[in-house]
């Protein structure tokens, strides 16, 4: 009887605790900085897209929530000629930029992605590449990838030497 | 009896109006306050403080389909949430707000409202049998031993009251609590009335019926609609009228200092005892039916037992 009677008190002192609910569209929530929202294509430090359209999202994806298309400039760079996310589909696993070899593709905090047109959730590259080199920054996949590309040969990437010339017989 | 004839009809209608609206507002009042016992907010957006769910939920259980299952005995199932509403109002007609301010003095008030709370059994039982549905009959089954066990004490709890005031009348018993409010010497008798009250309007600690983690929700499963509001609504009116009841018997009814009107006195006892039911509510972990049953017979009743004797003897000694 007694204890019921301490529960009941204790319960009613919890009406002048602080309220645990944040208020929400007053109040934003603070988000943990890994929370996986917002799908975002960044760029490297250059300005130019990181995604080689590899295309390792799309396979990892498991609701198949993510469709590119792979295609190739000049100087014989990859990129996605189209990269599209039906968010309407996606499930924020985070598995595409786990997936991703270039750090292209990330997931930010924010969930603010509310629409009322169900189409109007299905981003287009221009949505979602952003001006920032988000969680890597400084980090540029063709400065530090043994790929020789217009305007930079086999081996003259960071921490790089030239490859070794198998046909030559000087050490 | 007092002379209130003139505005009879004003009387019925004015209960039945703020009953109703009581049972309407106590949605809006249980959410807050469970909320603020639970460091949250509560409804707060519709309206000023949220007040507008209230309206939002009526017409939400207006407007929602009625669906009757087609197992169901159909006269039965409609009938059942009609009773507990029906015999809740009806309880409220020998409850005294205020001096004149009662629909019908009847000498034998008591014995009409322990009548019509136990006719409320009736109601969990066909309803739960009605649907069909055996988690419904295992929560009428649970709710109509409940009933019944807690009916026997808590009638026997009351006699305490009758033996000091001399009346089954509540108006008498009201103006008996003059020099001393009851719940000082039936103390024992305001808790297990209080206890049985609880298990009679199947409120959370003793939710035995509706246990909607073992029963889904045990009789009401099938109900929808108006049908499953009625229901609503009657728990609320039961707790109100349980309210009432304890306050009416034990805590000197629209007894109180001048400097406010009876009715206010009584209305400020009835809130603070809704309050209790739903701080009740928010810090009990529901009992086992076996449980539940061994503390009624086993417990509460030979207390009340031992309550009416004793009463009766302190009674008996001072008429001496």
């Amino acid at each position: 009887m007694f204890s019921l009677l301490r529960s009941m008190w204790l319960t009613f002192l919890h009406a002048f605790h602080k309220r645990e609910t944040i208020l929400y569209p007053e109040e934003k929530p603070i988000l943990p900085t890994r929370w996986r929202g917002r799908i975002v294509l960044t760029r490297d430090p250059d300005g130019g897209e990181r995604c080689v359209a590899c295309n390792l999202c799309a396979v990892a994806c498991p609701v198949d929530c993510i469709a590119l298309q792979a295609t190739e400039d000049d100087a014989g760079r990859r990129y996605p000629d189209f990269f599209r996310i039906n968010f309407s589909r996606c499930i924020f696993c985070g598995y595409c930029e786990d997936a991703c070899p270039t750090y292209a593709i990330q997931l930010i905090p924010d969930f603010e992605m509310g629409e009322y047109n169900r189409q109007n959730l299905v981003y287009e590259k221009k949505d979602l590449l952003i001006n920032s080199e988000g969680k890597y920054p400084g980090y540029n996949y063709y400065k530090v990838a043994g790929m020789a590309i217009g305007g930079k040969g086999k081996g003259e990437a960071e921490n790089e030497a030239p490859p070794v010339d198998i046909k030559s017989l000087i050490p | 009896m007092e002379e209130a004839a003139p505005n009879y009809f004003l009387i019925i209608g004015g209960v039945l109006f703020v009953m109703l609206n009581v049972a309407a507002a106590l949605i809006w009042v249980e959410r807050r306050l469970l909320a603020l016992f639970q460091d949250r907010y509560g409804p707060n957006r519709a309206g000023p403080l949220g007040l507008f769910i209230v309206a939002a939920d009526s017409i939400k259980l207006f407007f929602k389909q009625d669906w009757i299952p087609p197992f169901a005995d159909k006269p039965v199932f409609i009938l059942a949430p009609a009773i507990v509403v029906v015999t809740v109002l009806m309880s409220f007609v020998v409850i005294p707000f205020a001096p004149g301010v009662i629909v019908a003095d009847l000498n034998i008030g008591l014995l009409f409202f322990l009548a019509m709370s136990s006719m409320g059994a009736y109601s969990i039982i066909l309803g739960g049998w009605a649907s069909n549905n055996k988690y419904s009959l295992l929560g009428a089954m649970r709710g109509a031993a409940q009933m019944i066990s807690y009916e026997v004490f808590m009638g026997l709890s009351l006699m305490g009251v009758v033996l000091l005031s001399s009346s089954f009348s509540l108006v008498e018993i009201v103006e008996a609590q003059r020099g001393l409010w009851f719940f000082i010497p039936q103390i024992v008798g305001f808790v297990i009335f209080f206890i049985a009250g609880i298990a009679e309007t199947h409120r959370l600690p003793f939710d035995i019926p509706e246990a909607e983690s073992e029963l889904v929700a045990g009789f009401h499963s099938e109900y929808s609609g108006m049908k499953f509001g009625m229901f609503f609504i009657g728990e609320y009116m039961g707790i109100t009228l349980i309210s009432c009841m304890i306050v009416t018997l034990y805590f000197g009814g629209w007894l109180g200092p001048d400097f406010l009107p009876p009715v206010v006195w009584f209305i400020l006892k009835t809130a603070f005892f809704l309050m209790i039911f739903i701080l009740l509510r928010a810090s009990m972990p529901r009992p086992r039916y076996d449980q539940l049953m061994e503390y009624g017979w086993k417990i509460l009743l030979p207390l009340t037992l031992l309550n009416l004797l004793v009463t009766a003897a302190v009674v008996l000694w001072v008429n001496e």
